[in-house]
C-alpha cells in the first residue's frame, strides 16, 4: 500500500498543472480579491460580516475542495479504468480497491494541504483570523470533502472515460459553486434559492465551514445534509462503480 | 503435465453466447495458441481462465485451482497481459516494474527482468514515450514479475510494425525457454506457426480443431503446387507419369504442377532430363491459412 501511495503521489506531482488549480487558484483569488479595498470593510447587508471575515476564505476552500472531487479524481479514476489499469491491477494478488484508496487519501491530503496554505497565507497576507471554532471546522471539514468525494466517485462510476467524467464534473460543479455561495453569498440568496443551496451539500458544506470559522456551531441541518450525501453518493459509488 | 485444463466451458453474455464447450489443456512448458478471428470467444475464454469473468458452465484447473472459486491462489501462479491495457501516461518504466513487484510475495528482480525484456535502457522513460513495442514488452515484463507457471498472453502483437513483432516474439520464446508455460491468443497465423507447440482454432465461440501447426495443415491435405515458366515446351506427358505429380495447368506462359510427396525435386530433375530450365520457379505449399480456411470456412484477413 506504501508503494502505491507514493507511486500514485508521483504521478499527481507530474500532472503539476492541476495541482495549480487545486493550491495556487484558490490561493490567488483569495489574496487577489481580499486586497481589493472595500472587502475588508463591514458589511451591513451581510451583518455587518465584511467579505473576506469568512466567506472568501470559506469559498476558496471550497473552490479547492470541489476541483479535487469534481475534476481530478473523477478524470483519474474514469481514466485508469478506461486504460485498464485496473483490470491489469485485477490480474495481481492486490485489488484494484487499493489504488482507489490511494487516489481518496491523495485527494484528502491535497485538499487538506490547500486548506493550510489557505488559512497560513491569508492570516500572514489579509490578516485573516483562524477558524474560531477549531474542532467543529476539522469535523465539518472532513464530513463535507468526504460527501464531495463520494460525489466525485459517483461521476467516476457513471463515466466510460477520463474526457467523459472531466466534462461532467464541470457539469455539475458550476451550478454546485452557484448555490454554494461563490458569485452571490448565501445572505444575499433570495429565499428560494437559499432553499436549494440548503440541500445542495455543497451549500450546507460551505456554510458550515463560515459559521465554524466565525465560531457559531453549524446548523443540524447543514450536518445531517452532509451525512445523508455522504452516505447515498457513497453508497452509490460502491454500488455503481465498475473495474472495467 | 496438463497445467490448464478446460472443460466443456460456457460463457454466455445478455445478448449472444459467446464460449461454447470450449475444452483444450495445455501442458506444462509449451506455448498453447487460441487462434480465431475477432468476436469469436478467446478473450473471454482466457479472460475466464484468469479469474476475470465467471464462467456460466464447465470447468477449469490451471495447476488445479479452480479460478473462480480460488482466485487470490490464482492470482500468485498467473501472470496477464491483457488485450489493449495501458498505464498511467506519466508512470516511469521502472516504477510500474518496482509497484507491480511488490504485489507479489516473491517477486522477480525486476531489474533483471528490464533487462531481459529489453527496457533496462528505457527505466527512465514515461510510459507514454514508449513505442508500441516497448510497451507490450513492458506488459510482459509486469506480467512475469510475479514469477507466475502460467503467462496469459492476449493480442500481443496487434498494431505492431513487422520488426517490433519479430522482436516481441523472440521475447515470448525467451519466456518458455526460462519454463513458463505460455496461453497465447492471436488472430495472426504467422504469429501462431511461428511460436505455438499447438494451436486450437476457435471460430463463433466453439473450438473448431486442436493440432500442432504442421498437423493442421496437414488435416487439409498434403497438396503442394510448383509453378515456373518453362524455357522450352514441356512434355507433359512425362511429368505427369511421375508418381509425385496429380494434375498440370497452364496460365499464360506459366505451368503449374500439383501433386503430393518430393514434388519439386521430382519435377526439376524431370525438366532438367529434357533441357529445360524452370524459370521463376515457385513452391506453394498448404499454410495454416488454409487449415483455417478448410476448417472453419472463413478467411482470417491478417
Amino acid at each position: 500500500m506504501k508503494k502505491i501511495l507514493l507511486t500514485e503521489l508521483k504521478l499527481h506531482l507530474r500532472e503539476w498543472p492541476a495541482l495549480l488549480f487545486v493550491i495556487g487558484l484558490p490561493l490567488g483569488l483569495l489574496l487577489g480579491l481580499g486586497s481589493i479595498p472595500g472587502f475588508g470593510e463591514p458589511d451591513p447587508k451581510t451583518g455587518g460580516e465584511s467579505v473576506t471575515t469568512t466567506h472568501l476564505p470559506a469559498m476558496m476552500v471550497i473552490l479547492a475542495l470541489m476541483t479535487l472531487a469534481f475534476s481530478v479524481l473523477p478524470a483519474v479514476l474514469a481514466a485508469y479504468r478506461e486504460r485498464g489499469v485496473l483490470r491489469r491491477m485485477s490480474t495481481t494478488p492486490v485489488h484494484p480497491g487499493k489504488l482507489l484508496t490511494a487516489q481518496l487519501l491523495i485527494n484528502l491530503a491535497l485538499g487538506v494541504i490547500s486548506l493550510f496554505v489557505l488559512v497560513v497565507m491569508g492570516r500572514i497576507v489579509l490578516g485573516i483570523t483562524m477558524p474560531k471554532d477549531p474542532l467543529g471546522f476539522v469535523l465539518v471539514f472532513v464530513l463535507g470533502t468526504a460527501a464531495l468525494l463520494a460525489m466525485g466517485l459517483v461521476i467516476a462510476a457513471v463515466s466510460r472515460t477520463g474526457k467523459i467524467a472531466q466534462g461532467l464534473g464541470s457539469l455539475i460543479m458550476f451550478p454546485l459553486m452557484f448555490v454554494a455561495g461563490m458569485w452571490i453569498p448565501r445572505e444575499l440568496m433570495p429565499s428560494f434559492l437559499r432553499t436549494i443551496s440548503d440541500y445542495s451539500v455543497a451549500g450546507p458544506f460551505a456554510t458550515a465551514l463560515r459559521d465554524t470559522w466565525g465560531g457559531s456551531s453549524p446548523q443540524l441541518l447543514h450536518l445531517i445534509v452532509m451525512v445523508v450525501g455522504l452516505v447515498v453518493f457513497g453508497g452509490l459509488a460502491v454500488r455503481l462503480f465498475r473495474w472495467e | 503435465m496438463e497445467l490448464i485444463e478446460v472443460d466443456s466451458l460456457h460463457k454466455r453474455y445478455r445478448d449472444h453466447v459467446a464460449v461454447e464447450n470450449v475444452s483444450f489443456s495445455v501442458r506444462e512448458g509449451e506455448i498453447f495458441g487460441i487462434l480465431g478471428p475477432n468476436g469469436a470467444g478467446k478473450t473471454t475464454t482466457v479472460e475466464c481462465v484468469s479469474g476475470l469473468r465467471t464462467r456460466d458452465g464447465g470447468e477449469i484447473r490451471v495447476d488445479g485451482i479452480d479460478p473462480q472459486r480460488e482466485r487470490d491462489r490464482l492470482r500468485e501462479i498467473l501472470g496477464a497481459q491483457l488485450q489493449s491495457s495501458m498505464l498511467p501516461d506519466k508512470i516511469k518504466v521502472w516504477e510500474a516494474m518496482d509497484l507491480y513487484a511488490s504485489f507479489y510475495p516473491d517477486p522477480a528482480d525486476w531489474r533483471e527482468l528490464l533487462e531481459r525484456v529489453g527496457l533496462w535502457e528505457k527505466r527512465d522513460s514515461l510510459f507514454t514515450a514508449l513505442s508500441g513495442g516497448q510497451r507490450q514488452r513492458l506488459s510482459v515484463g509486469l506480467a512475469l514479475v510475479g514469477r507466475p507457471k502460467v503467462a496469459v498472453l492476449d493480442e500481443l502483437t496487434t498494431g505492431l510494425d513487422p520488426q517490433a513483432r519479430r522482436d516481441v516474439w523472440e521475447l515470448v520464446e525467451q519466456v518458455r525457454a526460462n519454463g513458463v508455460t505460455v496461453l497465447l491468443v492471436t488472430h495472426f497465423m504467422e504469429e501462431a506457426e511461428r511460436l505455438c507447440d499447438r494451436v486450437a482454432i476457435v471460430d463463433a465461440g466453439k473450438v473448431a480443431a486442436i493440432d500442432t501447426p504442421d498437423g493442421l495443415i496437414a488435416q487439409v491435405g498434403q497438396e503442394q503446387r510448383v509453378r515456373f515458366r518453362p524455357s522450352m515446351p514441356v512434355d507433359e506427358a512425362q511429368l505427369l507419369a511421375l508418381p509425385e505429380v496429380a494434375a498440370i495447368e497452364r496460365a499464360g506462359g506459366q505451368l503449374i504442377v500439383s501433386g503430393t510427396g518430393n514434388l519439386a525435386p521430382a519435377v526439376t530433375l524431370a525438366l532438367a532430363q529434357q533441357r529445360i530450365v524452370p524459370n521463376d520457379l515457385r513452391i506453394e505449399q498448404a499454410t495454416l491459412d488454409d487449415a483455417f480456411l478448410a476448417l472453419t470456412g472463413k478467411k482470417l484477413a491478417s
